[in-house]
């Protein structure tokens, strides 16, 4: 194996469409992120909620998406989905980076729907008689989540939910399937160009790891700020 | 071509791909590649789960690290890995089963090192210790008291984890694997009219394997749960 060309990954166009993929991978993780967690909450409720033909629907969309890879739901997304659509917003999406909107649609479902059963498993873990309590005050359903129950249960669901974070940062990069330029795709269309597969992959390697250490650190200091109190 | 000639002319295409005139594809293929890849895993999650709680440093340290790396990439890195440095390594070129194959070990034994390692956190300290005052060494504590006890509640995970494996065969397409979605890809292009039915049918068959075996595990767990309990309580009184 010829000598680690450390050039290839410091400057000039490889450079360039390397660190472009990382941005567009941060990007994908960040929107996604902040996506996905309202809907998972809003899941979550549906599914803990009284009112029965909205949470088997909850029901059914979780595990529908839970059971299908995250590839096959990129190509449903991608390849699939636009047929439902009028040409006009065909010819919008393929005009406005079509890939990174699907794969932002694929992997918020597919997020938000992981993130749903951490958050519920979350809300039930907080005894009923809180729920009971708040409502004998006279809070609403809804008031009694948001300022009783809600607060608690982020509490012990945040552990979770960065280990969901994480695996959405891993997710991303299987967004190169429908040809969304983020890291793996461009570490792929730089090896293919350079030949240099070892200085690429390398370089997607360091950085996924980058940040998945940096999550897990996040949630090594979550854990020691706010260790899970035992009742 | 409507949905039903589609139907017609591809699904034995879909199910076992060019089999028995060409090679395994397909359906059967992600599902052989699945298994397959979770028995390779199972020897080395639990070496690397016995690593992870060595006593010994210069076991430990490496293992972690190593648990560590594979389980802060992605799959598909190490895929890429496996795909572009196994032929250089084996020096013979690997064809795509082998690399996936070699990818799931690696990635889903790094995955059932942690398991094994919090079976094994979770047992009370004094079941080694006792093992060990009984004379027994300490790969002999492991493998007649520890691993037995530790294990037990694994069968519920390694189902999970099947799951979990079905799933990730799916990353077999980018490397040309001709697993279940890409058939299901070349069947669209073959046919053209139909991606919506054709990627719908691909999710289905995705959901009624994976949603099949995840009931199983929650019913094996029930199972299980009943006589633990049982001896809990026994242990208690």
């Amino acid at each position: 194996m010829p000598s680690f060309d450390l050039q290839l990954l410091t400057t000039g166009p490889y450079h360039e469409m390397l660190l472009a993929g990382l941005l567009l991978s941060l990007q994908l993780l960040g929107i996604t992120l902040v996506l996905a967690l309202p809907l998972a909450v809003l899941i979550a409720l549906a599914r803990l909620g009284s009112f029965a033909p909205l949470r088997w629907a909850a029901t059914a969309l979780v595990e529908g998406i839970r059971n299908v890879p995250l590839l096959a739901h990129m190509l449903f997304w991608y390849f699939g989905a636009p047929e439902f659509l009028p040409d006009p917003a065909k010819e919008w999406l393929y005009n406005h980076n079509f890939e990174a909107i699907a794969a932002v649609v694929a992997l918020l479902l597919y997020t938000a729907a992981f993130m749903s059963e951490d958050i519920r498993s979350g809300i039930r873990a907080i005894p009923a008689v809180q729920l009971e309590a708040a409502r004998a005050l006279g809070l609403g359903f809804l008031g009694a989540m948001r300022l009783v129950v809600l607060p608690q249960a982020l509490r012990i669901t945040v552990p979770p939910l960065l280990s969901q974070t994480l695996n959405l940062w891993k997710n991303t990069s299987i967004a190169t399937v429908i040809g969304t330029a983020e890291l793996m795709y461009q570490a792929g269309k730089v090896e293919t160009a350079t030949f240099r597969s070892f200085e690429a992959f390398a370089f997607a390697t360091a950085s996924y790891l980058s940040v998945s250490l940096l999550i897990t650190g996040l949630a090594l200091a979550y854990h020691h700020r706010f260790p899970t109190r035992t009742a | 071509m409507s949905f039903l000639e589609m139907v017609d002319t591809y699904w034995l295409y879909f199910l076992v791909g060019r089999y028995p005139e060409g090679p395994l594809g397909g359906l059967a293929l992600t599902v052989l590649l699945a298994v397959s890849g979770l028995v390779l895993a199972l020897p080395a999650g639990l070496l690397l789960g016995l690593g992870r709680v060595s006593p010994w440093p210069w076991l430990r340290w490496p293992v972690t690290a190593l648990v560590f790396v594979v389980r802060g990439t992605p799959l598909l890195m190490v895929v890429f890995w496996a795909y572009f440095f196994l032929p250089s390594v084996t020096g013979h070129k690997t064809d795509q089963f082998s690399t996936m194959l070699i990818a799931l070990a690696i990635f889903d034994g790094a995955y059932l090192a942690e398991i094994v390692r919090a079976g094994i956190q979770a047992l009370p300290k004094g079941q080694f210790e006792a093992a060990r005052s009984l004379g027994l060494s300490y790969l002999g504590a492991m493998r007649l008291v520890i691993l037995p006890q530790a294990l037990r509640h694994m069968l519920p995970s390694l189902v999970n984890q099947l799951v979990s494996s079905i799933k990730e065969t799916s990353l077999g397409y980018i490397i040309g694997l001709s697993e279940v979605s890409f058939i299901a890809t070349q069947i669209n292009t073959l046919v053209f009219t139909l991606p919506l039915q054709i990627y719908c049918v691909l999710g289905l068959t995705y959901f009624v394997l994976c949603f099949g075996l995840s009931r199983l595990a929650f019913v094996l767990e029930r199972r299980l749960a009943a006589p633990a309990q049982g001896a809990a309580q026994k242990a208690s009184s």
